[in-house]
């Protein structure tokens, strides 16, 4: 696989997609050298998915040449480009759960290519060795974990011996060691002649791994650059144009009277790999944020379900809305008292997928637009783009499905939602999880808005970042106990980074948990 | 009870599981697929009246089965065309299916109703129908039972053993996955249901030249509705489909049996105890919503359209 020469490993010259109501590539050019780690940049619906997929074979471009080892291409379907020798790590993993991981690997595999492997369970066993993948062949991938799963994608593609590597945003679903794991096969394989593309919203990590990156906005290549040479703040300035601040620390508040109470929680896991939670005390004031971090599968679901109501078992004395036990309420009762949330799972749980954006509009606001028994579509239609225009979700109207809006787009619609609803207590889970730079600044500052009028606001998030920048107190949650409560500025990523590993346990079970720090 | 009757009683019970036998198979490929087709009973009634005239007009019971086959498959195409192609809803063109089955067979076999032909003869596999018990049970039947017997082996081995299965349950689990990989889903799924109007064609023509040679209007009495119940009943496993089959093949005899004992039941009553069966299945199987989750292909009754990648 070694061939440092002056061929380009990809090269594209102005690749044009068209979709009904959105030009997604205009005129795209590219070039991959061998052993490049390319990082590809752009906000949500610059075009970077449709590119990719492009050069994969799933999208048929309208226009545009795509020159592979100097010679030129026409990659019609995922099966050509991986001959070719260019596999793809989906954002949204391509596994089938209820097959073996070999399996799996298998059924991407040509009848030619399976015969030159001879015994498949024992190449992976060796790549896995040689990369430190950790992949066993004979494990049910809905026995895996998402890191695991993201690495039998990997081996998808490197038991074909692939020359180009696509990753769609591979870090938004790892946890800190399993990225600086991802990284180290990246490096290797770029080492051994493969090229890599890789789609992040992560610019901390662009400008760690990254050889060159180039960056898309409104379909455009609107620029190149070594992100070496570069600061994330000013990568992403090249992404949104003309942000005005980015990382600009915000003012923390302390909080007025405790509006939510929760109150010596415990609850056994209702999932078979669920997490229990362990006697949880917190007090949100009104007025504040209040962030809880950890490493997702910590409790954080469990916890988000038991508030929302979504989990229906009965915990009357341990939630409480202004002095008003809520727990026996079911989630409808508890959204007309005052809370409202914005659950990890976008399409689903956020939004009903084939609902256009009216009727999930109408779904959490059937208070105010139900009259006499009768559903007030003009003024749903009214609010419903207005909410599209305040928050600049990109769609075709109000009258678009909820599925068709990207990750990104869909979460400013539903956190534009649900703040809408002036909740006393908003409970939001992930609010910028795949989001853009530009749209996770006006989701920070819309939370920092609610924030500032007097509501309560449950944070619970993966990236630290953002919490220290948004959240007024913090905790952290691990294995189902919540640590110790402290302000923002009294604390460091340090303690915090303990506390997710679960230092604060074993203290805690001598006394009580001081809610109060 | 001597074993004679026992004998007698579990032959009877592989013959009467035989269709069932036949259209759950057809029907687990389908669902594998991502498939539910809720039009098995119309298909198997079409198979029925259709392979029955093929056999009364030509005098050959071959030509019979053969041209139910056929007539499954058209059936079936129709409704891969409606819920494939046009992407109509799985459970409501199901039901539409057996609805139109019903009827068009009961129209096309109103001249011959009552008509009598000479179906499939019993035919004494040597050596093995001469093992106690089992060579009665098993192997002094008609040719159908024993291309039943290859079939569920033949299918075993495809979907557990070979590329065509794991093709298969990829395309039932997930099938935009399936497509990003470079499956074919939709011609997958065309074959499959196709499949599946097959063997649902076969069962039909069982139940008119061999269980009872003759075409009377709806004989199959619900039996394709059975088999949907048998699938879930297997949890979509072939080697389970047959014990299955035979098992409610037991529990539709089980009428006759007690009242040939003397016992004093509603012979109606009894009659309903393979649709109890079913229900109690059913009941059972949904009541762990976990297991049922992993059993079932993810996709299945969902539509999907390529083109709404983007």
């Amino acid at each position: 696989m070694k061939k440092h020469n002056l061929v380009s490993r990809l090269e594209l010259t102005n690749i044009t997609k068209q979709y009904p109501g959105c030009l997604a590539n205009d005129n795209i050019c590219m070039t991959l050298m061998p052993g490049e780690i390319h990082a590809l940049l752009g906000e949500n619906g610059a075009g970077k998915s449709t590119l990719v997929k492009t050069i994969y074979g799933v999208v048929a471009p309208d226009k545009g040449d795509i020159i592979w080892d100097g010679k030129e291409v026409s990659i019609t379907s995922p099966s050509i480009a991986r001959d070719l020798g260019i596999g793809m790590v989906f954002q949204h993993f391509s596994l089938f759960e209820t097959l073996t991981v070999s399996q799996n690997i298998e059924l991407c595999l040509s009848k030619a290519q399976l015969d030159k492997i001879g015994d498949l369970a024992k190449r992976i066993t060796h790549l896995s060795n040689e990369y430190g993948l950790n992949v066993n062949p004979t494990r049910y991938v809905h026995s895996l974990s998402i890191g695991e799963r993201q690495r039998v994608e990997i081996m998808r593609c490197l038991v074909q011996s692939v020359k180009l590597l696509i990753l769609d945003e591979p870090t938004s679903v790892l946890t800190p060691q399993e990225v600086a794991g991802l990284f180290g096969v990246l490096r290797t394989l770029s080492k051994e002649g493969c090229s890599i593309l890789f789609i992040s919203h992560k610019l901390h990590e662009v400008t760690e791994i990254c050889h060159k990156a180039t960056i898309l906005r409104g379909g455009k290549v609107v620029d190149t650059c070594i992100p070496n040479s570069e600061t994330p703040a000013s990568i992403a300035k090249m992404m949104v144009g003309d942000l005005a601040e980015q990382d600009a620390g915000y003012i923390k508040r302390e909080g007025s009277k405790q509006i939510f109470h929760v109150k010596n929680l415990s609850l056994p896991a209702k999932q078979p790999f669920g997490t229990t939670l362990q006697n949880i005390n917190l007090e949100l004031k009104a007025g504040e944020i209040l962030g809880i971090a950890g490493v997702a599968g910590n409790g954080q679901d469990e916890l988000m379900a038991i508030i929302s109501g979504e989990d229906d078992r009965n915990v009357k004395k341990s939630l409480s809305l202004d002095n008003l036990d809520i727990g026996h309420l079911h989630a409808g009762e508890r959204r007309k008292l005052g809370m409202a949330y914005v659950p990890e799972e976008r399409l689903g749980r956020g939004a009903v997928p084939e609902m256009s954006l009216m009727e999930n509009t109408l779904l959490t606001h059937s208070n105010g637009f139900v009259k006499n028994g009768l559903v007030e579509w003009k003024n749903i239609k009214e609010y419903t783009s207005a909410l599209i225009a305040k928050y600049k979700v990109k769609c075709h109207g109000e009258f678009s499905e909820a599925k068709s809006l990207s990750g990104g787009n869909l979460q400013k619609f539903i956190m534009g939602r649900e703040i809408g609803q002036n909740p006393k207590v908003l409970i939001c889970a992930h609010p910028t999880w795949g989001v853009d730079v530009g749209a996770a600044l006006a989701i920070h500052q819309a939370l920092l808005a609610l924030r500032d009028q007097g509501a309560a606001i449950l944070l619970i998030s993966e990236d630290i970042d953002e919490l220290f920048l948004l959240a007024d107190r913090m905790a952290a949650v691990c294995d189902g106990h919540l640590s110790p409560l402290v302000k923002t500025e009294t604390t460091n990523i340090d303690q915090i980074g303990q506390w997710m590993a679960g230092t604060f346990i074993n203290k805690l079970s001598n006394h009580p948990q001081e809610a109060k720090a | 009870m001597d074993s004679e009757l026992i004998v007698q009683i579990l032959f009877a019970a592989v013959k009467t599981g035989t269709p069932l036998l036949f259209i759950a198979l057809g029907e687990v490929i389908c669902e594998k697929s991502g498939v539910l087709n809720l039009g098995q009973e119309g298909m198997m009634l079409m198979g029925a009246v259709v392979g029955f005239l093929a056999a009364y007009g030509t005098g050959s019971a071959g030509l019979g089965v053969l041209s139910a086959m056929l007539m499954g498959c058209v059936m079936s195409l129709i409704f891969a065309v409606l819920v494939l192609h046009l992407g109509a809803n799985q459970v409501a063109t199901g039901l539409a299916l057996t609805i139109f089955g019903t009827g068009l067979s009961a129209f096309i076999g109103s001249g011959v109703v009552g008509q009598t032909i000479q179906g499939f003869q019993p035919i004494a596999i040597p050596l093995l129908s001469d093992i106690p018990f089992i060579g009665k049970i098993l192997f002094s039947h008609d040719i159908l039972v024993y291309a039943s017997f290859a079939m569920t082996f033949v299918l075993m081995f495809v979907v557990n053993k070979t590329r065509i299965g794991l093709t298969l349950k990829a395309v039932g689990e997930n099938p935009h996955a399936a497509n990003a990989i470079g499956i074919k889903v939709l011609r997958v799924r065309y074959l499959a249901v196709m499949f599946g109007g097959m063997m649902a064609g076969i069962s039909g023509a069982y139940m008119s030249l061999v269980y009872t040679p003759m075409w009377v209007e709806n004989m199959t009495a619900g039996r394709g509705w059975i088999a949907l119940a048998l699938v879930v009943f297997a949890s979509w496993r072939v080697g389970r489909i047959m014990l299955g089959a035979y098992l409610f093949g037991l529990a539709s005899i089980m009428h006759l049996v007690l009242q040939g004992l003397g016992w004093s039941i509603s012979p109606n009553l009894l009659a309903m105890l393979p649709y109890v069966a079913t229900v109690v299945v059913m009941v059972i199987i949904s009541a762990d919503k976990f297991k049922e989750k992993l059993l079932a292909p993810r996709s299945l009754g969902k539509t999907f359209d390529p083109r709404q990648m983007a």
